[in-house]
């Protein structure tokens, strides 16, 4: 079957997902960078990629861009296969390492990505990206007068010049300042608004966070946890710190689920469920009851903590297998 | 995006490159100060025959041989060019990662790559014709010498360019870019070296050195199309002054036009080394 054919069919099916990949693996001589890894990114999904330095992440990025030629596995980006150019079409990256031709100016090299990504966005669309990414009073200098932090923001106007529905960003804030960071954060919003999908390495896990609907957490090139933040991140606590507790107040704070007490504070499990009313609706029947509430801490464990604990577990089993 | 599309907007940037990094302004004085101190020596020869101190053949004579000189110079310059050009623009992209954004984009990797090839060929090939045309015009200016076939000795040094960027192109996708420019200009300077070794194993008979420069000149076409080059370049009543074994031995004089066998093998030998160009970049981790 040509590439023609199997483009035309895969354009048949109901809309695949931005990201599709599956068994990765990719070595470098006797190392493996990338050891089995799947998992897909769906259409207007924002998916954070997490690990520890070399755990394979900017090898996975660029697998499944074809830039790394992966020695096994399949990538399919918004429904057709990698090893088909026209599969990227759609397709804005951010690399980490960031460098663009330091001899063009900032409007020659969004015009330079447009004319090779081949789609028909003009010189008015181009400057609104340069000026969405706060450069669009540099927009004639040239490149080689650009600070990093400047450059890097020139590389988020290349990723979202070319009309994406699929954007990948490989560390895209590690040059930026606080400022920059939230310019970076409005940004990733303001695509999954508009259906965008948003691949998105980063070490600043209060960022990814912020922003992702799911994490992929790779660890020594291989996919250690994924799922949403919640599925990650378990159940929310919060923490009371209660006096003139009766019996019918245990009661009912006992409804909602497991009690822990510890002097004047109980902690209690949120259930899966809550739509943001069970902790009000506590307080007023608690203070009903006669209960003196004297504070409240929804607490809930960070990802960062999840993290962590994570690639602990990954460490202590390997330390484990190796006794 | 097309593959030719791809193809000449990379093209067109390869030469914007040149341009904005003042390589074209280097090239230009460069040439300049070239043709102005041979139009001095042509015009210092042109003088001496004029006053009765050299005969009119031995003027031609002269002229014939400083203008292959001349040249020589000039392929030199397009060699060094284009080999420090395509280093950067290429193993240099990939190294910085500025490739990395343009190879994300729905382009082919050959199609990249024949682009820059293209841009570069532009550059040598538009060089080394401009530059040896204004010589070849200074010459008859001053010296009152036209070579016999000046379009196909340009043509010649255009293709001795090409194939130096072919084999520099190859070598940018596997090494780096300051690697890749000194492994070129040495290989062009050892098939040049080779080139004067068999020609004097011609002029003395030797078998075994005449075959160094045949092989050379198989291995690397550089040489060859220099020779069939200069053979267009110099004065036919050359042979009959100096005799058919010096013209051999000296470095600047080429004893007989190229057979189109050879130019066959030039043109064969580009698209080889282009297609293991292609693959050995479409196979690259960047």
């Amino acid at each position: 079957m040509t590439a023609a054919v199997t483009g035309e069919l895969l354009d048949a099916l109901p809309e695949a997902p931005a990201v599709w990949c599956s068994g990765l693996r990719k070595r470098y001589g006797s190392r493996a960078a990338v050891e089995d890894v799947s998992f897909e990114v769906r259409r207007g999904e924002v998916v954070g990629l997490l690990g520890p330095n070399g755990a394979g992440k900017t090898t996975v990025i660029k697998s499944l861009l074809g830039l790394v030629h992966p020695d096994a596995g399949e990538v399919v980006l918004l429904g057709r296969p990698v090893t088909d150019p026209a599969a990227r079409a759609r397709v804005g990256y951010l690399p980490e390492l960031f460098r663009y031709q330091p001899w063009l100016t900032a409007a020659e090299v969004l015009a330079l990505h447009v004319r090779l990504a081949g789609v028909g966005a003009g010189a008015q669309e181009q400057r609104e990206c340069l000026a969405l990414v706060g450069l669009g009073d540099r927009a004639g200098d040239r490149v080689g007068t650009f600070s990093k932090g400047m450059q890097q923001r020139l590389g988020l106007a290349v990723a979202l010049v070319a009309r994406p529905e699929l954007v990948v960003l490989d560390e895209p804030t590690s040059a930026l300042d606080p400022l920059g960071r939230a310019d970076v954060r409005d940004v990733v919003m303001a695509l999954r608004a508009r259906g965008v999908a948003v691949l998105l390495n980063s070490h600043l896990i209060g960022e990814v966070e912020r922003v992702c609907d799911r994490v992929v957490i790779l660890d020594r090139g291989r996919v250690a946890a994924s799922g949403t933040l919640a599925e990650l991140l378990g159940q929310r606590e919060v923490r009371l710190e209660l006096t003139g507790v009766s019996p019918a107040a245990q009661a009912r704070m006992a409804v909602l689920g497991r009690v822990e007490r510890s002097g004047d504070w109980f902690t209690l499990a949120l259930p899966a469920d809550d739509d943001g009313d069970a902790v009000p609706d506590l307080v007023r029947d608690l203070a009903a009851l006669g209960a003196r509430v004297h504070a409240v801490e929804p607490s809930r464990i960070s990802l960062e903590e999840r993290l962590l604990g994570i690639l602990r577990e990954g460490a202590d089993a390997r330390a484990g297998a190796a006794r | 995006m097309s593959a030719a599309r791809t193809a000449l907007v990379v093209a067109a940037l390869t030469l914007r490159e040149a341009s904005r990094r003042r390589v074209l302004l280097a090239v230009a004085v460069l040439t300049t100060v070239l043709l102005a101190l041979s139009g001095w020596g042509f015009s210092r020869l042109a003088a001496e025959a004029a006053s009765g101190g050299i005969t009119s053949g031995e003027a031609r004579l002269a002229a014939s041989q400083i203008l292959n000189l001349v040249m020589f110079g000039f392929s030199l310059i397009a060699a060094l060019g284009t080999a420090f050009l395509a280093g950067p623009t290429l193993s240099g992209e990939t190294e910085s990662g500025i490739a990395l954004s343009v190879l994300a984009r729905p382009v082919r990797r050959s199609a990249f790559l024949l682009g820059k090839w293209l841009g570069l060929v532009a550059f040598g090939s538009g060089f080394i014709v401009l530059a040896g045309l204004a010589q070849v015009l200074l010459v008859r200016a001053t010296a009152d010498y036209w070579p016999p076939h000046p379009a196909t000795a340009l043509a010649l040094l255009a293709a001795q360019t090409v194939v130096l960027l072919t084999l520099t192109t190859l070598l940018a996708t596997a090494v780096s870019p300051m690697a890749s420019g000194v492994v070129a200009i040495g290989l062009f300077g050892a098939t040049w070296v080779a080139g004067v070794v068999g020609g004097l194993g011609d002029a003395l008979g030797n078998e075994g050195l005449a075959r160094v420069g045949d092989v050379s000149r198989m291995l690397l076409p550089t040489d060859g199309l220099w020779r069939g080059a200069m053979n267009a370049f110099q004065d036919p009543s050359v042979f009959a002054q100096i005799g058919l074994s010096d013209v051999q031995a000296f470095p600047f004089l080429s004893a007989a036009p190229l057979t189109a066998t050879y130019l066959a093998w030039s043109a064969l030998w580009v698209a080889m080394v282009g297609g293991l160009a292609a693959l050995s970049f479409a196979r690259k981790d960047l």
